[in-house]
């Protein structure tokens, strides 16, 4: 049972997984995500399902290793077996024919969101994507995302490739010279923030991917909610997906923030030296 | 046994539970309660008035036969008894810990009035653990039917219904969302009042009878009920989901950090094993920290309980009536305040208060006092006028009940359902109002008890024996 067929390492810290799952394979729409626990008396995490194919019956996830359960699921290889795995789970994203899209992917959320474009771009839709990492190494599913849409743009950090700063920066350019029907952003928190801000102006329909810490991604512990236009959701029921310009990123970010000291400890316990410079990692990829 | 009058029965005194000091029991979350030995047992079955129209018997919501059980421990009789138990309660050694007794088989013996009704819970905890300990063969399978069942979910009401199902020959496999079997006994019912491994006891049997589990399955999003039916080749279906999502207070500041529902609070500590040093999950650290838990039923009970045990102090039950309206389990309630839970009474949450990392800080309370009754017949608390404190805390847990999950139910839409989005299903069989469905436990009922989630798991494996022998052609096929 979800045994690993292939593994890539797509950046520093970044690994590709392909995994024996027919029956998510065959389910799977995009937008959704597994929840997978690596060991036992593991953490239950959360997973985009990057891409999936029911002839082969083979999921694919991309995971960045952040703290101890994306550390110790990097560490896996193939024949490896995934010890719990469930899905797939979440409300997949909307598509429907839109006209031209932006879909914004900083880090590892460019995982998130290659799905979406695809299916985006398979239903009809001008797809253009706006990816950035810290420098060009960490850059992620560029040529596959060049294979679905019409423009890749990129941005990093030291300007290493493509712009020499933020996906914002390059988004604000990009909507000023087009007309831009729906933008879709997978990301940290601070970018999706960012990105809503960007395009609230323009009153376009925008939708943030959001990532909220979840136990069971089930709909059982409410966990996961977050604030959407004042109201309380559950992220793994109702989401992943939500109008970005009506959710409150302030709240999201903080609930992110509740374990930082038991994380730091398990990173520290993992790999003492390398433990702070990951945590800056995941935090500073706008 | 009739050496002993009825003189003799009615002046002896009931035999206590033996249980470990509160403040050694408060440190570790091993069981409470240590059980009763053999002498005890026969001790307390002595007391027993064996009588004619035995009222107890009704208090049962399962009718176990307790006269005759109590008969067969009285003569030392043990696995006799656990056979008389188990041929109307799958679960003994679960439910002679849990159901609420008070209420229901004890609140109606006739001793009862002399407030000295049999122990009838210990009695069947007792019971059910001597018979699990002579680890006894399982009855041999009978003669297989050749139809398949698929239980979702692996509740009281599912393993109950799964396990009448196996004895009747059906092929049968349980899918549970969760990566652990049990329901709200895996991960709601914390160690010390339910240790585990009883939960896992019984589903090792159930496997050993061939009972198939598959975990980490979703219904609904992984297969769905008619992908069960048709794709996967199952004859009928039953539903024992449960009553899976947490209801919140909806009062200003409910997502600061350090708020939890009592299920994530629960599941991280129980499944999750958030309390020891092999379990990955965090916990908000509570050691020291002001806990307050809003409601006043089993849950709450738990979940303060548990934050006890993890060191937080003070801990507190806030419920907006008063003690005698708490709906907890006496024991339950008592065992709390030895422990040293503060129960504050006639109080409301108004607003909780944060600093500005989004933590918890405190909260604003009104106090309330009891008014007229409502259309339950319970007076219903009214505010006070200008009676609000502030009062700090670090930690608040919300224990105000569950509404049903509708992950399942949105993958469902010709499933009738009521109001309060519970599956509608018959009393006496569980059937829905899909062909070869049925349901039973918290989905159908909201949240209730294990003794009645069993129950129904029961009946509707004999309305599915039924539809089954009577419907070759079942849905599907
Ligand atoms: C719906 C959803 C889909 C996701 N998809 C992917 C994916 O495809 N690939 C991937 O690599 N990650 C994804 N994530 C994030 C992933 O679940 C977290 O990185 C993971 O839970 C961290 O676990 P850990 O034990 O390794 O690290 P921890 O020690 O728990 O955390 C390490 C660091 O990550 C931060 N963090 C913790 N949980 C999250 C979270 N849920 N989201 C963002 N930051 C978090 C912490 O604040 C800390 O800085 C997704 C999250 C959600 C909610
Ligand atoms: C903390 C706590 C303390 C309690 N204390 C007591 C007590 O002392 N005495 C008492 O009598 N009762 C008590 N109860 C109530 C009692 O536990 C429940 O009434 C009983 O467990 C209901 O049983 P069930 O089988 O209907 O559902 P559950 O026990 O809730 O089991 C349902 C199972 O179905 C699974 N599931 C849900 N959706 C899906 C899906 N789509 N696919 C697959 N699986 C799914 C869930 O993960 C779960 O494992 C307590 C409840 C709680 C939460
Ligand atoms: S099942 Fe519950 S109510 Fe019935 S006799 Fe046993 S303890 Fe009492
Ligand atoms: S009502 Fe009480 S005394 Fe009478 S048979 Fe039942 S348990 Fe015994
Ligand atoms: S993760 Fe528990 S309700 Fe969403």
């Amino acid at each position: 049972m979800n045994t690993i067929v292939e593994t890539r390492t797509l950046a520093p810290a970044v690994k590709l997984f392909r995994i024996d799952a027919p029956k998510v394979a065959r389910k799977q729409r995009a937008g959704q995500f597994v929840i997978v626990r690596v060991a036992p008396d593991g953490e239950r995490i959360p997973l985009t399902i990057a891409e999936a194919d029911s002839d082969a019956g083979t999921i694919t996830l991309v995971v960045q290793a952040v703290g101890k359960t994306t550390t110790l699921m990097n560490a896996l290889d193939v024949g490896d077996e995934i010890l719990d795995m469930a899905g797939p789970l979440g409300t997949p994203s909307e598509v429907a024919e839109f006209g031209t899209v932006v879909v914004v992917g900083g880090g590892v959320g460019t995982a998130v969101s290659y799905p979406t474009a695809v299916a985006l771009s398979e239903a009809g839709n001008s797809v253009l994507a706006v990816i950035g990492a810290r420098s060009r190494p960490n850059l992620l599913l560029e040529e596959e995302l060049s294979a679905v849409c019409a423009e890749v743009r990129v941005c990093t950090d030291d300007g290493s490739h493509g712009r020499h700063g933020l996906v914002t920066d390059e988004l604000a350019d990009l909507l000023e010279t087009r007309s831009v029907d729906r933008v879709l952003a997978a990301g940290p928190v601070v970018m999706m923030q960012a990105v809503a801000e960007t395009t609230r102006p323009y009153d376009i329909p925008t939708v943030a991917s959001l990532n909220p810490i979840m136990v069971d991604g089930t709909g059982m512990c409410g966990g996961c909610r977050v604030s959407v236009g004042g109201t309380n959701r559950f992220a793994c029921l109702d989401g992943p997906d939500f109008d970005a310009h009506l959710v409150d990123f302030t709240l999201l970010e903080q609930r992110n923030r509740a374990y930082l000291d038991w994380e730091a400890k398990q990173r520290a316990d993992l790999h003492p030296c390398a433990a702070a410079d990951q945590a800056v990692d995941f935090e500073a990829t706008p | 046994m009739s050496e002993l009058s009825r003189r003799e029965r009615m002046k002896r005194t009931p035999v206590p539970m033996p249980e470990r000091p509160p403040d050694e029991r408060r440190t570790d979350f091993d069981e409470v309660n240590d059980g009763y030995t053999a002498e005890l047992a026969i001790a307390e079955a002595e007391r027993c008035l064996y009588c004619a129209r035995p009222t107890c018997v009704q208090g049962c919501p399962v009718g176990v036969d307790i006269v005759e059980f109590l008969r067969q421990v009285e003569a030392g009789r043990f696995l006799e008894a656990a056979d008389v138990i188990a041929a109307d309660n799958s679960l003994p050694a679960v439910c002679g810990r849990v159901c609420p007794q008070e209420t229901q088989c004890e609140g109606a013996c006739v001793l009862a009035n002399k407030d000295k009704p049999i122990h009838i819970g210990h009695l069947e905890r007792f019971v059910a653990d001597h018979a699990r300990a002579q680890d006894r063969p399982v009855a041999p399978p009978p003669a297989p039917t050749g139809r398949r069942v698929a239980v979702v979910g692996s509740g009281p009401a599912g393993i109950a219904c799964a396990g009448d199902l196996v004895g009747l020959g059906h092929d049968v496999t349980v899918f549970e969302a969760l990566h652990e079997l049990g329901g709200v006994l895996a991960y709601g019912i914390p160690e010390f009042r339910l240790p585990k491994e009883i939960v896992a006891a019984e589903i090792d049997r159930l496997r050993e009878r061939g009972v198939s589990f598959e975990t980490n399955a979703v219904i609904g999003m992984v297969d769905t009920v008619d992908d069960l039916l048709t794709v996967e080749g199952y004859d009928a279906v039953f539903l024992g989901v449960g009553a899976g999502l947490p209801r919140f207070l909806d009062v200003p500041g409910e997502n600061f950090i350090g708020v939890y529902s009592a299920s994530e609070f629960l599941t991280r500590v129980n499944l999750m094993k958030a309390y020891t040093t092999d379990g990955d999950t965090p916990l908000v650290d509570v050691r020291g920290k002001a806990v307050v838990v809003f409601g006043a039923g089993n849950t709450a009970m738990d979940a303060a309980r548990t934050a006890v045990r993890l060191g937080g102090e003070p801990v507190s039950i806030a419920y907006r009536r008063s003690r005698e309206e708490m709906p907890a389990r006496a024991e339950e309630v008592a065992h709390a305040e030895a422990e040293g839970v503060h129960l504050d009474t006639l109080v409301s949450p108004l607003e909780l208060l944060g600093d500005g990392d989004g933590r918890l800080t405190g909260l604003r309370l009104q106090q309330m006092e009891l008014g007229e009754p409502d259309d339950d017949g319970r007076r219903r608390p009214v505010p006070v006028p200008g009676e609000i404190r502030e009062v700090a805390v670090d930690v608040a847990i919300v224990a105000i009940g569950n509404m049903p999950n509708p992950l399942l139910l949105r993958a469902t839409p010709d499933l009738d359902r009521s109001e309060r989005g519970t599956v509608v299903a018959d009393h006496d069989t569980g059937s829905t109002s899909k062909r070869g469905v049925f349901a039973g436990g918290d989905i159908v009922t909201g949240g209730a008890t294990v003794i009645l989630a069993m129950g129904a798991g029961r009946r509707a494996a004999a309305a599915i024996d039924d539809f089954l022998r009577t419907e070759p052609q079942a849905a599907g096929h």
